[in-house]
């Protein structure tokens, strides 16, 4: 069984963006608008955080991407009431919008803020939308799935022509649009791909890794190139 | 006992059987209130959880607040009443009735909010259709569900002499009560079984109030985030909840000594008793909060030291220092000396202690989902009207309801009045001389109720 990994090179990361606005096309996030985004309602299920670097002060801005993590052991399923939340065997963290209640239980669980919640109806049918992604009702919780439609999509169509899923058939948007190539997405159970190679890098961490979530989004640290 | 000829009690009758204009006004105003309520509920209801000032992060807010705090208040039934009956205080007499009443009304309108606080209230039966055991939440559900079910029993069981009592004096609803009296007479070996059951439930109730609170508690603790992740917070919750359950109780029991005149059976030493019960509790409250934070600020995690001084430097400083006022100074100041105007003095204290509590709520919920870990930008709560209105909607229900309820059923216990007249007097005698060194103990204490 495949499990699903991403290794995020912060070294590569130019804070550019592109993730972000591939992943909110890809999956149909809705745009809030502006008098909502104030308000702190923006969903964007790749978010590239921006923190001051402590050493450097003042001088260095750091980016961190953040899609949600897929944990291994993720916080948010546990506290679901109603299994809206689970871990697939894949590991990737799905979230069923129609069974949803909006209780946001999960939401408070998460400690990488990685959910968001439809405080409106923000989205009708458009043109444009990716027919492949569902359109989510207001109230409840929604998540980046790692493009989890992909996945079926690719896997149909190895099925179809009667052979294994190759590698690299499927990835996310945002591993796909990245210009500088800094977010690398793959198999992590596999030994002979990419993410496999650098998740075992030395400069590879894990955000908030003393919680013991174990995510299966990998960083790789800022080396050399730093300053 | 049920000697419908008795009229030493009409006091607690007359509400019953006379309404004022009082009354109307009450219900007006909180009519009113409910009205705004339901006006908020509807605008949330058609455009969604976005009229609130709810957001990432800060994704609880009011709702979840008033659902503990009002959760809490619930305590007062099960400490006063069954607590106090099994450990045979006699001056418990016309407070027990007044305290189930709270909890039962307050449960529902507590249970209420965590309806108000769904993104998708139609899909609430999903929490049975699809309930996952591992979640906190299914907990609350269940221990709130049977808290509700034993606290209604609890006050229903107590109540049935009475509306005997309403059966056969009052001349209105009278079908209404001779359904509820289940055809009680009195006789001895009813008010055994009656005495035996209340006695079951007093024992019940109290652990399955202990659950509650700590259920409450775990829907935070059980998750990773700073400043909820503490074994402390189950006692600490149960400890809160006895604490603004007195707190409530008390302001309850003064309002309707006004309005019904029940200065006679509602006395300062009463709310003497009650006084120091809150002075305990207000003294418990603030060793645990002590203890909770005092541990945090020794072990000092980057993470949960953002949470700490966010609270007590930072934008939620004036709701903390609020708190400690509230909780702990004015309780203080009011209840260590209750010599003269005792009843004045213990109101203060309780509905200081009634905002103090529920700035406690607030503060647990808030300042943990405004500091997130990552670097998210910290985020400021700012509730809108819809939340003030179900807020004051919430409160107005609830008194609306204790209100009409107090038209229906008497608000003191009569029968456990005459009771303490008739049996308890010449009973604590009888016990009291079992306490003396030179009375030998009787084999088994026989209980020595109703004839």
């Amino acid at each position: 069984m495949a499990l699903w990994g991403m290794v995020i090179d912060l070294d590569r990361c130019t804070g550019c963006q592109a993730c972000v606005v591939a992943c909110k096309a890809e999956n149909n996030v809705p745009p809030v608008g502006a008098k909502e985004a104030v308000r702190g309602r923006i969903i964007s299920w790749m978010q590239v955080l921006t923190e001051e670097d402590e050493e450097h002060d003042g001088e260095v801005k750091r980016f961190v991407p953040r899609p949600c993590l897929q944990c291994d052991d993720p916080p948010c399923t546990k506290v679901c009431p109603v299994y809206a939340t689970y871990r697939n065997p894949e590991g990737i963290v799905a979230q069923i919008y129609a069974r949803c209640i909006g209780c946001r239980f999960c939401m408070a669980a998460c400690p990488y803020n990685a959910k968001y919640f439809n405080w409106h109806r923000y989205q009708k049918e458009a043109p444009g939308q990716n027919p492949d992604v569902s359109l989510r009702p207001k109230g409840v919780v929604e998540k980046c799935t790692f493009c989890h439609h992909r996945l079926q999509k690719a896997r149909e169509r190895a099925l179809a022509e009667r052979r294994e899923l190759a590698p690299g058939e499927y990835v996310t948007a945002c591993a796909e649009v990245c210009p500088a190539r800094a977010i690398v997405f793959g198999d992590l159970s596999d030994p002979g791909s990419e993410v496999h190679r650098l998740a075992r890098s030395p400069r590879a961490f894990r955000l908030l890794e003393a919680l013991g979530t174990k995510p299966k989004v990998i960083y790789l640290s800022e080396g050399e190139g730093r300053g | 006992m049920a000697d419908p000829a008795d009229s030493r009690d009409a006091a607690l009758l007359a509400p019953i059987e006379r309404t004022g204009r009082g009354f109307y006004v009450t219900v007006g105003i909180l009519a009113a209130l409910i009205l705004w309520g339901a006006i908020a509920y509807w605008t949330q209801f058609n455009e969604g959880l976005g009229v609130t000032g709810l957001h990432q992060p800060v994704s609880w807010g009011f709702y979840v607040t008033n659902f503990v705090f009002f959760i809490g208040i619930s305590h007062a039934g099960t400490l006063i009443s069954a607590i106090l009956r099994l450990s045979k205080a006699e001056w418990r007499r016309p407070i027990t009735r007044m305290a189930e009443v709270i909890t039962v009304m307050v449960l529902f309108i507590g249970a209420g909010q965590i309806l108000v606080d769904l993104g998708r209230p139609d899909r609430m039966l999903n929490i049975i259709r699809y309930g996952r055991y591992q979640s906190p939440l299914l907990w609350d559900a269940t221990s709130i569900s049977a808290y509700l079910t034993a606290s209604i029993v609890y006050l229903y069981i107590p109540m049935i002499p009475d509306i005997a009592i309403l059966r056969d004096r009052v001349g209105k609803r009278k079908f209404f009560y001779s359904v509820l009296a289940l055809g009680w007479q009195g006789t001895e070996h009813q008010q055994k079984v009656l005495n035996r059951a209340i006695a079951i439930m007093a024992v019940l109730v109290i652990p399955i109030a202990v659950s509650v609170h700590s259920v409450v508690s775990f829907v935070f603790s059980m998750t990773l985030q700073p400043g909820w992740h503490s074994t402390i917070f189950g006692p600490y919750f149960v400890v809160g909840a006895i604490f603004s359950g007195i707190a409530a109780l008390i302001v309850a029991m003064i309002a309707f000594r006004k309005a019904y005149g029940l200065q006679s059976y509602l006395k300062p030493i009463h709310f003497r008793y009650l006084g120091q019960l809150l002075l305990v509790m207000s003294l418990l409250w603030f060793y645990f909060t002590f203890a909770e934070y005092l541990t945090g600020y020794y072990g000092s995690e980057p993470e949960e030291m953002k949470v700490f001084w966010s609270k007590f430097t930072g934008p939620f400083w004036p709701f903390f220092w609020g708190m400690v006022l509230t909780n702990v100074a004015i309780p203080l100041l009011c209840l260590v000396r209750l010599g003269r105007r005792t009843i004045g003095k213990v109101l203060i204290a309780s509905l200081s202690v009634s905002v103090g509590m529920w700035l406690e709520r607030f503060i647990i919920v808030v300042p943990t989902l405004s500091n997130p870990r990552l670097p998210f930008g910290e985020g400021i709560y700012f509730p809108t009207w819809v939340e003030w209105g179900e807020m004051a909607g919430s409160f107005a229900l609830f008194a609306l309801f204790y209100v009409l309820f107090t038209k229906l059923f008497p608000v003191i216990s009569i029968w456990e009045i005459r009771e303490g007249r008739e049996v308890g007097l010449k009973e604590v005698e009888e016990r009291l001389l079992t306490y003396l060194p030179d009375v030998a103990e009787p084999e088994v204490v026989p209980a020595k109720r109703g004839r």
